[in-house]
């Protein structure tokens, strides 16, 4: 009898905490793993992993540039499961990034992103860019050649900001160079400025979820209901115990990289930025540094934060790619832009050279605004190309454009990563 | 009538307050973003007097011959020595992202392992993508020794033969 009640209690609280998060009943169709594919969630179960493996970590570390290094072998080679802790904090960083994008494309391309939704799209913009920088602050802890050039390397980008770049550079390394003052600073940020602003963004985000009644699904499905515990509970418990047995899985088996101690006077060859910046640095290879560390990256930023303002006609809410024509044209703008960005690359590397074509004119022009104006005007005839034969509504060819530059970033993305050899020449990896 | 009056005013007097509130909030806000600010910039304040620890010295004139470029990894810099005998101090950093050039002495040219940028012995591109010549440091002569002041990196677009310091 007295058993019984207090496993009852116990079920009670457990519920409670649950329904704090959750409403009692949701739709069934919002459960469906395809929809969601429980990306948002398992951003939030690596971020609970992160936190605790940082935490660990942060006993041990300490972030001057004499102990840095040492701190980090220490943890490495001294401590027990030291090395596994830090593999994990490297493999679920790094997935964190992967996972948080993929939800970005998920709320995207199920029409998640527009109307009550708009908001949630902007939080999440908000959070994709701290994940991104709280990976990047983490890059320069361990004070090793790869960190120390990938931050001399990004930081240097800032230079290009007109006007103030030069000043905007300094500040963010707290001098001319990146030393002592950068690595406190990178620590500050990344072991509480930013944690602390996900948490709160995090919590917004999902009371967010939670006002617009759940995740996005089609109008005519929303009403058969089912109960939270345990049609949905259970899901989100196999989902989060997969992912932290396939980073356990990854830890144990692929150890986080240290290169040499940091040497302020030698630059590796080559040099490369951590790899969600790769596609950056593949732009810097054929733009001027303004447009394609500065101008490119605003232009794209501004683009998504605008898009759920567009005035849409016609909802196409909880359908992958909204429409049978958006499949399509999904498939056609990937193909389109796989091809065209290796094209144009490959070009510019062994064919164009509007540098020295155009040798009288600043390199502002002739390396920036007259590439970019093509590249803009091709891609302007592709939209009107598009648009003549498919004659899609506003949200099909948001869609169409969208995942053009998606696909656009990944190539890029995957030469700088693979393909740029010493000296950042063309090269199989 | 009296009554309104003395109503009035106390609104007044509330609503004065409230924003006197307003004001010393704004005001406070202020003090304490640029409180932060002094913190976060803290890094790159530099102080007054020159720090001795920053000035390097490269030995007596005579024991560096013309023609010649000497690397101070520590200082983040090469002393170059023109064949007319002109000192020039060079920062490691390309200006293009930063890395560190190395000097090919066959050719006499920097150049950068990032991205391959070329620079001349005087610090101008010789090729891009490095958009401006090297910066440079301070050259004094004292008591016949040649020093670098590495306190501070001077920026400049190109080559001018005032850069040059002689003994
Ligand atoms: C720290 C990173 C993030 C976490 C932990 C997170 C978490 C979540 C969770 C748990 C959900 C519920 C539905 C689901 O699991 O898919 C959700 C929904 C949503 N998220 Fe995120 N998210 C993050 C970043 C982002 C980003 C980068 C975006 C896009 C810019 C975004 C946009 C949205 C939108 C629009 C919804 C509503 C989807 C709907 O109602 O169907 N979130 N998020
Ligand atoms: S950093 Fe030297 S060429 Fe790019």
């Amino acid at each position: 009898m007295e058993e019984t009640t207090i496993r009852q209690k116990k079920k009670v609280r457990a519920r409670n905490l649950i329904l704090h998060l959750h409403p009692p009943m949701v739709p069934r169709a919002s459960i469906r793993f395809t929809l969601t594919f429980g990306l948002g969630g398992m951003s939030a179960v690596l971020f609970i992993l992160q936190v605790f493996t940082g935490i660990l970590l942060r006993f041990l570390y300490s972030p001057t540039p004499n102990d840095a290094y040492d701190s980090i072998l220490s943890v490495e080679n001294n401590i027990l499961f030291g090395q596994l802790v830090r593999n994990i904090h490297h493999w679920s960083g790094i997935l964190f990034v992967i996972i948080t994008f993929l939800h970005l494309l998920r709320t995207f391309y199920t029409g998640a992103f527009y109307w009550k939704r708009r908001w949630n799209w902007i939080i999440g913009i908000a959070l994709m860019v701290i994940v991104i920088f709280s990976n990047f602050t983490g890059y320069l802890l361990p004070w090793d050649q790869l960190a120390y050039w990938a931050v001399t390397v990004s930081t240097s980008m800032l230079n290009y900001f007109p006007g103030i770049g030069e000043q905007l550079a300094t500040f963010v390394r707290g001098g001319s160079d990146v030393g002592a003052p950068t690595l406190l600073i990178f620590y500050n940020f990344h072991t509480a400025i930013l944690p602390v602003t996900l948490v709160l963004l995090m919590s917004f985000h999902f009371w967010r979820v939670r006002k617009n009644k759940g995740v996005v699904i089609p109008e005519q499905e929303k009403s058969e209901m089912v109960p939270t515990d345990p049609f949905l509970v259970s899901k989100e418990l196999v989902t989060a115990l997969v992912l932290i047995a396939f980073v356990l899985l990854l830890s144990i088996f692929f150890d986080a990289p240290l290169r040499e101690r940091a040497d302020p006077a030698f630059s590796p060859n080559p040099v490369k930025a951590p790899w969600y910046f790769m596609g950056i640095q593949e732009l810097l290879m054929h733009f001027h540094p303004f447009f394609a560390a500065i101008l490119i990256p605003v232009l794209f930023l501004a683009g998504i934060i605008w898009l759920p303002f567009i005035k849409f006609q016609k909802p196409h809410e909880g359908i992958w790619f909204l429409t049978q024509k958006g499949k399509k044209l999904a498939v056609t703008a990937s193909l389109i832009s796989f091809v065209g960005t290796l094209g144009a690359v490959l070009l510019d590397e062994y064919v164009i050279d509007f540098e020295s074509w155009l040798s009288d004119l600043s390199p502002l022009l002739s390396n920036g605004l007259i590439p970019f104006g093509i590249l803009l005007i091709i891609l302007g005839g592709t939209i009107w190309l598009i648009k003549k034969r498919y004659n899609p509504d506003k949200s099909e060819m948001v869609l169409f454009i969208f995942t053009f530059l998606m696909m656009s970033y990944v190539v890029l993305s995957v030469i700088g990563i693979w393909f740029r050899g010493p000296g950042m020449v063309l090269s199989w990896p | 009538m009296k009554i309104q009056k003395q109503h009035k005013e106390k609104l007044n007097r509330r609503s004065f307050l409230k924003r006197a509130w307003a004001w010393l909030g704004v005001i406070a806000g202020i003090e304490l973003a640029a409180v932060a600010f002094n913190f976060l910039s803290v890094g790159k304040r530099k102080s007054k007097h020159l720090n001795p620890a920053l000035i390097k010295s490269a030995g007596i004139i005579e024991s560096i011959p013309p023609g010649s470029v000497i690397p101070f990894k520590s200082g983040h810099f090469y002393l170059v020595r023109m064949d007319d005998g002109g000192f020039l101090a060079l920062s490691l950093a390309c200006t293009h992202l930063g890395c560190a050039i190395s000097f090919d002495g066959s050719k006499k040219e920097f150049i950068c392992p990032c991205h391959s940028s070329v620079f001349d012995m005087t610090g101008n591109v010789l090729k891009p993508p490095a958009p401006r010549a090297l910066d440079t440091y301070r050259v004094f002569i004292e008591g016949g020794e040649v020093k670098i002041d590495t306190s501070k990196k001077i920026r400049r677009r190109g080559f001018s033969i005032a850069d040059l310091v002689y003994a």
